[in-house]
């Protein structure tokens, strides 16, 4: 057999074959880190760029295949497989595929080494690119990094497929015939992913609703025993996160980033976070994603959540009862453009009662904390502290202000109903409203309406009655039929003494049109 | 569409021919690019060439257009033919003759709702994977490959007109049949054209 064979041709040959093995090891495993691939198409070839094919080399996936072949050549019996398999954050492990590099005896004696194999084996490595893609696994591959990961795994001899479950499928990739045999390039995959499943549930719920960051680094340890596999989220050689899973480190970030499911007390790592919070907050103030499931989480009435979406003012929506949460808003409120006053004399004393509003405050029960909200409705929070009030920073929605503080009645914005009439509608609902809601004592529930156009001195009614009343107004004077008909005739009879006028003046008219123009 | 195209034409590209002086040639290489398709859940790979993209898109978008615009529940077909140019003598005009022929049929499909989208879009997915290993099962039987060129007849082989790549020589073709079947006059069409061109 092999005396049929120029010895360059054998040479070549098995050199066509081994690197062959090596650019399939990379392909696999690069369509497995979890990122699009982009290589450009050059002209000019250079000396690695075997099978006519730009597909980089990755060091350490091409040292742990050369580690595996140990100097030999896929061959017959020996195949040389890779196998994907993914692990959780949590240990546990899953075969998701193998693929095989085979040869067998049937060979070729006919075909030509040094071009049609070299083609063909060309043409088999873009079938490789194209059918990566397509496998279940590659899919599973992209999302990796939070949950889980893909590890890959390059052995030689015996194929071994026990680890796919029962029902897995192959799909052949392709076959070159050689004049030593035939190389079959093939992988089963595994279709039974009910395993993956059951975690995926579990890990789901707590990291709903958050902003993934997609630029966590997944975790690529370098000390793993070999059986387990090496990572495929191979980034540059210089970026060796050892040690946790990102997916611990996660969830710190979830729980301190997440506004949506957390239980109040774990509201209290928010203090922890500062920087990422205001950035938060500010960006996301007027999105209503964001404050609604911490308003559902509180259970806050939403008309309030409303009225604070309309100035676009902090206070409302992120009103917290809970201490940590006090200091956040106030950090906030520096912040919204609408508050044209006294920032800087806010701001200090803003964070003069930061820590003061932390430790004094005691929001032991989300129901209390909840009539204490609406009570105190608005900006500045829980301590009764006479320094700051709403109104004397001249903020339009001054009527959330706190009321019902004994120290407050002295302001006008502040007081109930009986004050001036606002300057604007939309004031004086906002102000009606909030009076309202501090009326009750710890049922924030009821909502006696006013509506912006009645003011209390004027026309004491409620809105049924003034909607009643006003929704039948008499005819305008100059719409009625029988003065309309009257004026027509004397309209028309006016006309020939209106234009002999206008055609006296017409110089006139035409200097002033000239002027309009 | 676009999928399939490029995963074709990716096996049927090489890199851009370099003909040196002594009769050999260099070959330069091809990059690769993994496109996720914008609508449906799957990523295929192309071959890293703008100007290959250009083409292909120019007439996906042009098939697109005519299946729209005849009519809700059209049918088509667009063909991708890889050729060989055959130089004949005058009067006659180069002939092409076709060595592989793809055709892809496309049905259009009305869809109520979102829901029913979705579901399809899923079934597309997984059917396109399909089809790409079909595709690729079908290259790897190397049935037929127009040999290789010598430097003066490499235009009859390849195209050579893109900067980095060098794809067989390439056609692309469609016809829109709609519902109504009126696919009767096209054939009859055609069996005239191939008449007048016998």
């Amino acid at each position: 057999m092999d005396s049929d064979l120029s010895p360059q041709d054998k040479k070549d040959l098995d050199k066509f074959i081994k690197f062959f093995a090596l650019k399939t090891v990379q392909v696999i495993v690069q369509a497995r880190l979890g990122e699009k691939i982009c290589t450009r198409s050059s002209s000019s070839p250079t000396g690695s760029d075997w099978f006519n094919l730009a597909i980089k080399d990755i060091p350490e996936v091409t040292h742990e295949a050369k580690k595996a072949l140990a100097g030999q050549l896929p061959g017959i019996g020996r195949s040389m497989c890779v196998e994907i398999s993914l692990k959780t954050s949590e240990g546990d492990s899953m075969e998701l595929e193998t693929w095989c590099l085979e040869m067998n005896e049937k060979c070729d004696k006919d075909i030509k080494v040094s071009y049609t194999v070299y083609n063909r084996l060309s043409v088999l490595l873009k079938s490789l690119l194209a059918i990566t893609r397509v496998t279940p696994a590659y899919k599973l591959s992209r999302k990796q990094g939070h949950d889980y990961v893909i590890l890959y795994r390059i052995y030689f001899g015996e194929v071994q497929l026990s680890g796919l479950g029962e029902g897995f499928q192959t799909v052949r990739v392709g076959v070159v015939g050689t004049p030593v045999g035939t190389v079959t390039l093939s992988c089963a995959y595994r279709t039974n992913l009910a395993f993956m499943s059951n975690r995926q549930f579990e890990r789901s719920a707590p990291i709903m609703g958050i902003i993934v960051d997609h630029f966590v680094d997944p975790p690529c340890s370098s000390q793993r025993p070999t059986h387990m596999g090496q990572p495929c989220n191979y980034r540059a050689p210089d970026e060796e996160d050892g040690g946790t899973f990102a997916g611990v480190q996660d969830s710190q970030e979830v729980c301190t980033t997440s506004f949506s499911t957390s239980p109040p007390s774990q509201v209290f790592n928010l203090s922890s976070k500062n920087d990422k919070h205001q950035q938060f907050l500010t960006v996301s103030t007027l999105d209503d994603l964001e404050f609604s499931p911490f308003v559902y989480a509180l259970g806050l009435p939403l008309q309030v959540l409303h009225a604070g979406k309309e100035g676009g003012v902090v206070l409302v929506p992120a009103q917290p009862p809970h201490g940590a949460d006090a200091h956040l808003t106030v950090e906030h409120a520096p912040n919204t453009p609408s508050s044209s006053g006294d920032d800087d004399g806010l701001s200090q004393s803003a964070e003069g009662r930061r820590d003061e509003g932390r430790r004094s405050v005691s929001p032991s029960d989300p129901v209390e904390s909840l009539s204490a909200f609406t009570r105190k409705v608005g900006a500045f929070v829980n301590k009764p502290s006479t320094q700051i009030t709403a109104a004397s920073l001249d903020l339009p929605f001054a009527a959330f202000a706190p009321r019902g503080l004994d120290s407050e009645e002295n302001d006008p914005m502040v007081q109930p109903p009986d004050s001036p009439p606002c300057p604007s509608p939309l004031q004086a609902s906002l102000h009606s409203q909030g009076s309202e809601g501090s009326g009750q004592q710890d049922d924030f529930v009821m909502v006696d309406f006013r509506p912006a156009f009645s003011k209390d001195d004027l026309l004491p009614m409620d809105l049924g009655t003034f909607y009643r009343e006003f929704q039948n107004p008499p005819q305008l004077a100059s719409l009625s039929l029988h003065i309309s008909s009257q004026s027509m005739a004397d309209d028309l009879d006016s006309l020939p003494e209106k234009l002999r006028v206008y055609e006296k003046n017409i110089d006139e008219f035409d200097a002033f049109v000239d002027m309009l123009q | 569409m676009l999928a399939l195209l490029h995963t074709i034409l990716l096996h049927r590209s090489t890199g851009k021919f370099h003909y040196k002086k002594e009769g050999t040639y260099s070959i330069g290489t091809v990059g690769t690019l993994d496109i996720d398709c914008d609508f449906i859940d799957f990523t295929f790979v192309r071959v890293s060439s703008e100007e290959l993209d250009r083409v292909i898109r120019k007439a996906v978008s042009e098939f697109k257009d005519a299946l729209s615009n005849s009519g809700s529940d059209g049918m088509g077909q667009i063909s991708l033919e890889f050729y060989q140019k055959k130089k004949s003598r005058w009067p006659f005009s180069d002939e092409c003759i076709p060595w592989e022929v793809w055709s892809i049929k496309v049905n259009v499909v009305n869809l109520a709702n979102e829901q029913e989208r979705q579901i399809c879009r899923e079934k597309v997915g997984e059917k396109l994977g399909e089809k790409v290993i079909n595709v690729v099962e079908v290259i790897n039987r190397h049935e037929y490959l127009p040999k290789m060129p010598t430097q003066s007849e490499v235009d009859n082989v390849f195209d050579t007109s893109l900067k980095d790549v060098q794809p067989y020589l390439y056609k692309i073709t469609y016809q829109i049949t709609d519902s109504l079947g009126t696919s009767v006059s096209t054939t009859m069409r055609r069996l005239i054209k191939d008449t007048l061109a016998l």
